[in-house]
C-alpha cells in the first residue's frame, strides 16, 4: 500500500509542477499578482509531495519490501540499516527521485528567501524550476518508476553493487545532486532575466549567493567521490577522467566561470550576456552529466539503465531544455543590455581571460568525453580517450588560469597599471620561481612539469601573501579590527585561492614523488618502498553481514621502528558473488602509505600492491579549502542586509570597495 | 605606441582569437594523437592492425588459457572472440572480476611475435556485465561465422 501512496504522491506533484511552470509565467507577462502569488504555495506543496514519495521508498527500503521491483534489485536483507537506505539512491529510478527532490527542495528554498526579490522575477524563477521539475517528474512516471510492483515479489533481493556499500554513498551522491541541481536557480534566473529583459547589478547580487551554494555542493561532491575512489577501488588513483568523473567536473568549470563573471557583473556591470550564457552552460552540463551517467550511454557502474526508452526521454528533454534556452538567448540576449568600459589592463580583462580559459578546459573535456561516444553511435569504431589526452590538454589550459589567480586580485577595476603590479608582485615571482627550481632539486627529482606545479602552488601563495598584506597594512587598526574591516567574500576569494593553491601544490608532488610496487608475498616476506619495509603478516578469513573477507595484515616500519599496521581486505560479496577489494591506508598530512590485495596464489601467497603517495591528503584539503571559501562568501554581510532592507538603491557606493 | 583606443582594441581580441585558435590546435593535436583505436581478434589475426601503436582488444578470456609465471604477477592469457585468438602477457595484479570465461578488455602493443603485451588490463565491476568492447568483439565473431554459437 505504501508504495502505491509514493506513487499517487508523485502523480499529484506533476500536477502541481505543471501548474507551478504555467500560471506564474504567464501571471508575470501579463501582470496577474494572483497568478504569481501562486508560486510560492506550490512550490511548499511540491517539496511536500515529492518529499514525501521519497519517504515512501525510503520505507521500502528500510523494512525490506521486495515486492518492489526497485528495492528487490538493489538492496538485500542482509544488507545494514544505513546501506539499506542510502541504496534508495543507488540505482537509476531513486537516484531520479533523489534529483526531484532536491530540485524541490532548492525550490522552496528560493520562495522562502526570496522577498526582496519583485514578483514578477520570483514569479519567473519558481515557474521555471517547476518547469525542469515537470520533466523529471514526468519521465520518473513514464519511463523509470521507483514504486513499480514485483508480481510475485522477490524473496530477497538482489544486493546493491558492493562498490556503492561505502559509507562514500551516503554522502557523494546526494552532495554531487545538490550542486548539479543547484544550478538549476542559477539558470532560472537566467531566463528569468531574458524573459523580463531585466538584468542588473542587483539580478546579479541576488543570483550570487544560490550559485556559490550551488559551487560549494559541487564541489566537495566532487571530492567525495574522488576520496571514495581512493580507498575503494584499490589502485591508489583519486582521479581517472573517467566519462562519469567528466560529467561532474564540466559544470564544475564552468560554474567556476560563472561565479567569476557574476561577481564582474554585480560590481561593474558588465559581461552581462556572458553571465547568462554560462548559466545556461552550466545547468545544461548538469543535465548532460545526469544523462550521461543514468541512461546506459556508458556502461559502467554509474550507469544503471540500458533502457533505450529513457535514453530518448532524456535526449528529448535535453534538446528542449537546452535548445529552448539558448534560442531564447539568442532572441533576448540584446535586452539585458552592454556593460560598463574597461581598459586593456583591468581586473575586467583579467577575469574575461579567467573565463575563457575555464570555458575551454570545459570544452576540451566535453570533446575527449563525447566524441567517442559519437563515433560509436555513428558506428564509426570504437575510441578511447584516455587520461594523456586530458593531461595533456589541461596543464597548458589551467597554467595561464592560475597564474592569472595571482594577478586579477590584485589589479583595479576598469583600467590598471601593469607597471605598478609588476612592481607589487616581483618579491612573489621571485619567491616562486626560486622555490620551483630549488625544492624539487632538494627532494631529488626535477622535471619541467615538477617545477611547473610548485610555481603555480607558490605563485598563488605568495601572491595572495602580498595581497593580504598590503590590505592589512595599510590601517592603524588592531589585527583584528582589519581582518575584520575586509568583507566575508573578500576573505573567501583569498581562502579558495589558496585552496587551488593546496591543491596544486598535492597534485604537483604526488604526481612527481609517488611509488609503488606490485609483489608476491608469503607471510613473513618483506617488501621495500619509499624507505620503508612492509612486512606480510597473512590473511586471516573472517565474515561480514553479506560479505566473506579475507582481511590482510601488513607492518611497516622504518630502520627497525614500527609505524603503522595496514590491514587491507578482500571481499566476497556472496549475495552478487563479486569479489571487492578494501585498501589499507595510513593517511598523513605528509605521505600515504596504501596496500592492496591482489589475488591469492599458490602456497598461501598473495599478490600485493603497495603505494606510497606523497602529499596525496593535500589535494582533498584544498578542495575542503574552495568550499569553506565559497561558505564564507556566501555570509557576506550584504546578501543579510539585502535580506532585510531591500533598497536597491544605496549599493553603488559600497559596491565600490570590493 | 601611439595607437588609437580603438585601434588597440582591434589588436587585442585579435590576439586572443589567435590565442585561442592555439587552445584549439593543442587541444585537437592532444586528442589525435592520444586516441586509442579497439581492434578484435579476428582483425588482429588478419594483421588489420597498426604495428608500434597500441591499441586495444576486447573478447573473453579463454577458459583454461590463464597461466601464471613463478614471480605470481607475470600472466599468460588468450583472448578470443570465438573466432580468432589472441595470446597476452602482462605483468601485474590483475582486477577484481578477470576471470576465465569472462569479458576482458587489454590495452596495450603487439610485437612480431603475434604476442600482445598488455599495459593494462581492464574487467568491470560486475559479475554479469560484459565490458561493451568485448561484447561487440563477440558479436562481430559471431556474424561473421554464423556456425559458431555464441556462449552465454
Amino acid at each position: 500500500m505504501i508504495p502505491e501512496i509514493g506513487h499517487f504522491s508523485l502523480i499529484l506533484a506533476l500536477l502541481v509542477s505543471l501548474i507551478l511552470g504555467s500560471f506564474p509565467i504567464i501571471g508575470a507577462a501579463r501582470g496577474n499578482a494572483v497568478w504569481m502569488g501562486l508560486a510560492k504555495p506550490l512550490a511548499s506543496v511540491q517539496f511536500i509531495l515529492i518529499a514525501f514519495a521519497f519517504l515512501c521508498l525510503v520505507y521500502a527500503f528500510a523494512f525490506m519490501d521486495y515486492s518492489v521491483l526497485y528495492v528487490a534489485n538493489n538492496s538485500n536483507s542482509k544488507l545494514p540499516l544505513q546501506f539499506r537506505i542510502a541504496a534508495v539512491w543507488g540505482g537509476h529510478e531513486g537516484s531520479l527521485l533523489l534529483w526531484s527532490l532536491i530540485l524541490s527542495i532548492w525550490t522552496v528554498a528560493v520562495s522562502l528567501f526570496s522577498k526582496h526579490l519583485p514578483d514578477d522575477m520570483r514569479a519567473r524563477i519558481l515557474g521555471v524550476m517547476g518547469l525542469i521539475s515537470v520533466g523529471f517528474l514526468l519521465f520518473m512516471l513514464m519511463a523509470s518508476n521507483p514504486f513499480e510492483r514485483l508480481i510475485p515479489a522477490a524473496l530477497d533481493g538482489r544486493d546493491l553493487n558492493p562498490l556503492l556499500q561505502d559509507p562514500g554513498m551516503i554522502f557523494h551522491p546526494p552532495m554531487l545532486y545538490m550542486g548539479y541541481v543547484g544550478f538549476s536557480v542559477a539558470f532560472a534566473f537566467s531566463i528569468a532575466a531574458l524573459l523580463g529583459g531585466q538584468l542588473d547589478a542587483a539580478w546579479a547580487r541576488w543570483s550570487r549567493p544560490w550559485t556559490i551554494l550551488a559551487w560549494i555542493f559541487l564541489t566537495v561532491g566532487i571530492m567525495a567521490g574522488s576520496n571514495w575512489a581512493y580507498y575503494e577501488l584499490g589502485w591508489g588513483g583519486w582521479w581517472f577522467w573517467d566519462a562519469v568523473e567528466n560529467a561532474s567536473f564540466m559544470p564544475w568549470l564552468v560554474g567556476t566561470a560563472l561565479i567569476h563573471s557574476l561577481a564582474v557583473t554585480e560590481k561593474r556591470g558588465s559581461f552581462k550576456a556572458w553571465t547568462v550564457l554560462l548559466a545556461i552552460c552550466a545547468f545544461s552540463l548538469s543535465l548532460l552529466g545526469t544523462f550521461l551517467v543514468r541512461s546506459g550511454v556508458l556502461t559502467s557502474v554509474h550507469a544503471f539503465a540500458t533502457d533505450p526508452r529513457r535514453g530518448i526521454f532524456i535526449l528529448a528533454f535535453l534538446v528542449i531544455v537546452i535548445g529552448g534556452s539558448l534560442l531564447l538567448f539568442a532572441w533576448r540576449a540584446s535586452t539585458v543590455g552592454r556593460g560598463g568600459k574597461f581598459d586593456v589592463v583591468s581586473r575586467e580583462s583579467f577575469l574575461l581571460a579567467n573565463n575563457v580559459l575555464l570555458a575551454v578546459a570545459a570544452m576540451s573535456v566535453l570533446l575527449g568525453t563525447l566524441y567517442p561516444l559519437f563515433l560509436d553511435a555513428l558506428n564509426l569504431g570504437k575510441i578511447s580517450v584516455g587520461p594523456p589526452y586530458f593531461d595533456a590538454v589541461f596543464a597548458p589550459l589551467m597554467a595561464p588560469a592560475i597564474f592569472l589567480m595571482g594577478v586579477g586580485p590584485i589589479a583595479r577595476w576598469k583600467d590598471a597599471s601593469l607597471p605598478g603590479m609588476a612592481m607589487r608582485l616581483r618579491w612573489a615571482f621571485g619567491i616562486s620561481l626560486a622555490t620551483a627550481v630549488i625544492l624539487p632539486l632538494m627532494l631529488g627529482n626535477f622535471t619541467p612539469m615538477i617545477g611547473l606545479g610548485l610555481f603555480l602552488a607558490f605563485w598563488v601563495f605568495a601572491s595572495s601573501a602580498e595581497l593580504v598584506y598590503q590590505r592589512l597594512a595599510k590601517s592603524d587598526l588592531p589585527l583584528m579590527g582589519r581582518i575584520k574591516a575586509n568583507s566575508r567574500s573578500w576573505w573567501g576569494m583569498v581562502i579558495a585561492h589558496l585552496g587551488i593553491a593546496v591543491f596544486v601544490l598535492g597534485l604537483t608532488i604526488v604526481k612527481g614523488f609517488e611509488s609503488e610496487i606490485a609483489v608476491k608475498m608469503l607471510p613473513g616476506d618483506v617488501a621495500h618502498l619509499a624507505g620503508y619495509d612492509f612486512t606480510f603478516d597473512g590473511v586471516v578469513d573472517h565474515k561480514g553481514p553479506n560479505y566473506e573477507a579475507s582481511h590482510g595484515q601488513i607492518h611497516v616500519t622504518k630502520n627497525g621502528v614500527l609505524r603503522t599496521i595496514l590491514e587491507p581486505e578482500k571481499r566476497l560479496y556472496t549475495v552478487t558473488n563479486m569479489p571487492m577489494t578494501e585498501a589499507g591506508i595510513s593517511p598523513h598530512l605528509i605521505h600515504d602509505l596504501y596496500a592492496s590485495l591482489g589475488e591469492p596464489l599458490e602456497g598461501g601467497a598473495w599478490s600485493v600492491r603497495i603505494y606510497h603517495k606523497p602529499m596525496v591528503e593535500w589535494v582533498w584539503f584544498g578542495c575542503l579549502m574552495m568550499a569553506f571559501g565559497g561558505f564564507l562568501a556566501l555570509t557576506d554581510k550584504r546578501y543579510r542586509l539585502k535580506r532585510r532592507a531591500p533598497s536597491k538603491a544605496a549599493n553603488s557606493s559600497k559596491a565600490a570597495k570590493i | 605606441m601611439a595607437l588609437k583606443a580603438r585601434h588597440k582594441r582591434f589588436v587585442l581580441i585579435g590576439i586572443g582569437l589567435a590565442l585561442i585558435g592555439l587552445a584549439a590546435m593543442l587541444i585537437l593535436n592532444a586528442f589525435q594523437s592520444n586516441m586509442v583505436f579497439f581492434y578484435t581478434p579476428t582483425q588482429v589475426a588478419k594483421g588489420e592492425v597498426p604495428h608500434n601503436i597500441g591499441f586495444r582488444i576486447g573478447g573473453l578470456v579463454e577458459v583454461g588459457s590463464i597461466k601464471r609465471g613463478d614471480d605470481g604477477l607475470t600472466v599468460n592469457f588468450v583472448i578470443t572472440d570465438t573466432a580468432k585468438t589472441v595470446p597476452v602477457i602482462y605483468k601485474g595484479v590483475l582486477p577484481d572480476l578477470f576471470k576465465e570465461g569472462k569479458g576482458v578488455v587489454a590495452q596495450g602493443k603487439v610485437g612480431t611475435d603475434g604476442l600482445f603485451v598488455a599495459s593494462e588490463v581492464l574487467a568491470k565491476h560486475d559479475e554479469n556485465y560484459m565490458p561493451p568492447e568485448a561484447a561487440a568483439a563477440l558479436k562481430s565473431a559471431q556474424e561473421q561465422s554464423k556456425t559458431l554459437v555464441m556462449p552465454k
